[in-house]
């Protein structure tokens, strides 16, 4: 893998069934690139959980992954109603999750703190009314 | 013991079993989504109640041996056809979450 792979992705906002795709296929290509399986799932973890974090609270957005040899990199961004205060929905256990999200399993509030845990960086910037980027990156060790 | 042996050992009502030979590992249980997916292991036994979509995404990137399925929640068809897609494991059992894990761990 000479030079970066970068893999796009829309994450419809709409069909909240299939969120998650985007994060399956991910773990397929990384797999198929022959990164370890430890990588591999901390990629996945913190894309999932920003994948289902777009869908949920953003109507949807883009996933872009850029793959090296010693980093993974993938950067979120939607155009939803942004978060107000970033410290204090990086707690554990903090959510806005209406109750017909939590009916299906979200809204515990360990979504951005399992992004965190498991990236060697991560970085929120996000606006009121203007949109969210999360950027993560994952060292290949 | 394989998913399979797992599966005929607690008589457990099989809803897909694309990949039979997976070895169970260990154990995890819990229903909200982000907590399992923070915390479970790889080649674990899943046992929640939830049956949407979602939980196949969960078990499929924690590499999961089998989701199992307690308190006898009822599966949608397209959740069953997903899982087949992903080659998770599915099994169901009408017994509460509690003693599901009792048996699983019983055995493995
Ligand atoms: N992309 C986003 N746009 C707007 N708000 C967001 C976004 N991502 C997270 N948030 C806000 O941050 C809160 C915490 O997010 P986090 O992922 O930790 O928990 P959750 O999504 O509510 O529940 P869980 O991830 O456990 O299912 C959310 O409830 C929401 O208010
Ligand atoms: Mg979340």
């Amino acid at each position: 893998m000479p030079e970066p792979l970068k893999f796009t992705y829309d994450i419809n906002g709409e069909n909240f069934a299939s969120a998650g795709e985007a994060s399956m296929q991910i773990k397929k290509e990384l797999r198929s690139l022959g990164f370890a399986p430890e990588t591999i799932r901390r990629v996945s973890i913190a894309m999932y959980e920003g994948e289902i974090n777009m869908v949920i609270h953003a109507g949807g957005g883009v996933a872009e992954v850029l793959v090296c040899p010693e980093k993974i990199e993938i950067t979120l961004t939607d155009h939803g109603p942004g978060i107000p205060d970033i410290d204090l929905a990086m707690q554990e256990g903090y959510s806005t999750a209406p109750d017909a999200i939590r009916s299906i399993g979200f809204g515990a509030g360990m979504g951005l703190p399992n992004m965190k845990k498991y990236t060697d960086e991560m970085i929120i910037e996000s606006e009121v009314q203007k949109g969210t980027k999360v950027f993560m990156r994952v060292d290949v060790k | 013991m394989t998913v399979n042996e797992l599966a005929s050992a607690l008589k457990l009502r099989v809803v897909t079993m694309p990949e039979p030979d997976t070895v169970v590992e260990g154990g995890y249980a819990g229903d909200l989504l982000s907590w399992v997916m923070g915390n479970a292991t790889q080649g674990c036994a899943w046992m929640t109640i939830m049956t949407n979509r979602n939980i196949v995404a969960v078990a499929q990137l924690i590499d999961m041996a089998c989701v199992i399925i307690t308190e006898g929640s009822d599966i949608p068809e397209d959740v069953v056809q997903l899982a087949e897609k992903q080659g998770i494991n599915i099994l169901a059992t009408d017994q509460p979450t509690y003693e599901t894990c009792v048996r699983v761990s019983s055995l493995i």
